[in-house]
């Protein structure tokens, strides 16, 4: 049964929101965060809440935090919301990855490949032991610098490809579906699925990626290529009738590579999962491209046994924004359908007990 | 990222003057007009208002187009009295940066003031800019790693 709406309750509420706002700023002694504090100091949970809300603005990711008190399906939503109040100008000609300004790249096949590994502003390989040094204000130390060599940094992909062992990359042509504009049908091509990837949960493809680490769905993947850096945005206005660069984004880009056993038609090679997220998201991207390969199966002729090869079951579970509105309308009053459970389950427990005597009777 | 202009496109200067005051912020596009005198008038024909860009990603980097997500844009037209009209697309939401831009791109377009905004305003914010990046990229650079593989390190 449908949701019934209510009536009445609203001094409640309006107290209720009071109080809210009231929580969110805490003790009044404390300084009160700045937006320029959470987008510079709490940037992975900035970058996350413009991911998964679909809209990059660090100022307005970093107020949709402060907003939902640090909780992201929040800050994501309320970004969702806020896209639907402004005006869609143009779309981007495709960012081109290739000439992504690299802070960090990183690939697990090749130890050295033209133009080398950059760690970046990287978490691995620290010891994940608390800091106590951070609980006290301190400048950092300066951090180092090297001259950079003006070397070419090509895709990993693209090396392999050039020895005929990876599969190239589908057509560059074509006009994307755009899951703003149409809901979700069936059959979903790459570009809808990679859509829905990008600005889906990072817990929830996290786990379904690492199920198929773990069996369900395997492909034995490895992480051909993780790029982090700026790329410019171009977009061509009528107005002006020639492309324009309005700016960097930050995006973080991961090929998966697996192997592939060739079909009669398809000899033997690599193939690759895709994943390209705003901000310096790193497992997201992971995941991301570890879900997009399972997603392929049917693709590639593989058996579909899994939850992460199953297309519709990913597409229609990946997205907090929908998954939080179904799950936690449940809190909200059902006192109409409640009822009718309830006359359902004393006609029942009527009907048994009615049975039963019959039955003591008969005997 | 560099604001490069492309060898094919048609207006490769223009191009990069406005890539440029896509990324510098108000104050700063605002601090360099200060050094040109005799700005002309000028009437805004549309916005600045704020909107969206879709932004397009390639599956596996090269194939199909695909939409990642929106960014916040905020763009801006604007009329001199000379009748040289100025456009500007920047990122984010700022109306401020958005006019300026037109503005400025309006008046590079007039023979007569482009030298001097160039100096004034275009060439040191791209410096500006660059220098931050480079500096982005040299800490990049620091963290050039060698991994040695066990079989290496045998020889």
């Amino acid at each position: 049964m449908a949701y019934v709406a209510v009536k009445g309750g609203e001094r409640a509420i309006d107290n209720a929101h009071t109080w809210l706002a009231e929580e969110r700023r805490g003790d009044p002694a404390v300084p009160e965060l700045t937006l320029a504090q959470i987008e510079q100091q709490l940037g992975r949970a900035v970058d996350r809440a413009m991911g998964e809300g679909s809209l990059y603005d660090r100022e307005l990711a970093a107020l949709a935090v402060k907003q939902a008190q640090g909780d992201l399906i929040e800050a994501a939503f309320l970004l969702r919301a806020y896209r639907t109040t402004l005006p869609r100008f143009a779309h981007s000609s495709p960012v081109d990855t290739a000439a992504m300004t690299i802070e960090r790249r990183i690939s697990a096949v090749f130890k050295d490949l033209p133009g080398g590994q950059l760690l970046g502003p990287t978490y691995d390989y620290t010891h994940r032991l608390l800091d106590f040094a951070l609980a006290d204000p301190a400048q950092p130390v300066a951090t180092a610098q090297a001259a950079a060599t003006p070397e070419a940094m090509p895709r990993v992909a693209d090396i392999l490809r050039h020895e005929g062992l990876m599969e190239a990359d589908g057509s560059p042509d074509g006009e994307p579906g755009d899951l703003t504009r149409e809901p979700l049908a069936f059959p979903a091509g790459r570009d809808i699925r990679l859509q829905a990837l990008a600005r889906g949960d990072e817990g929830f493809l996290l786990g379904l990626g690492y199920s198929t680490q773990r069996g369900y769905g395997g492909s034995h993947p490895f992480a051909g290529e993780i790029r982090m850096g700026s790329v410019a945005v171009e977009i061509e206005p009528a107005e002006l009738g020639f492309a324009i660069d309005i700016g960097d984004l930050v995006l973080t880009e991961c090929q998966m590579v697996n192997q592939f056993k060739g079909t009669k038609t398809v000899p033997p090679q690599f193939t690759r999962g895709y994943g390209l997220v705003f901000g310096f998201s790193e497992r997201k991207a992971l995941a991301m491209a570890l879900v997009d390969r399972a997603m392929r199966a049917e693709e590639l002729g593989e058996d579909v046994t899994a939850p992460a090869q199953d297309i519709e079951f990913v597409l229609y579970h990946s997205d907090n924004i929908e998954a939080t509105g179904f799950v936690e309308h449940l809190k909200l009053p059902h006192y109409v359908d409640f009822q009718s459970e309830l006359q359902n389950v004393r006609r029942m427990q009527a009907e048994a007990a009615r049975l039963r005597e019959t039955a003591e009777a008969a005997e | 990222m560099t604001p490069h202009s492309l060898p094919d496109h048609p207006h490769p200067a223009r191009r990069r003057w406005m890539a440029v005051l896509a990324r510098a912020d108000a104050a700063a596009i605002e601090t360099r007009l200060q050094a040109c005198r005799d700005l002309p008038p000028y009437i805004r024909l549309r916005g600045p208002e704020s909107g969206l860009v879709m932004v397009r990603g390639r599956a596996g980097g090269a194939g199909g187009p695909f939409n990642l997500g929106e960014m916040t844009v905020t763009r801006c037209t604007v009329r001199t009295d000379q009748g040289l009209v100025g456009h500007a697309y920047v990122p984010g939401r700022d109306a401020r940066q958005a006019e300026l831009a037109a503005m400025v791109d309006a008046l590079m377009q007039d023979p007569a003031r482009a030298d001097t905004l160039e100096a004034a305003v275009i060439a040191p914010l791209e410096a500006a800019q660059q220098a931050r990046q480079a500096t982005r990229t040299a800490k990049a650079a620091a963290t050039k790693v060698q991994f040695f593989a066990m079989q290496t390190m045998r020889t």
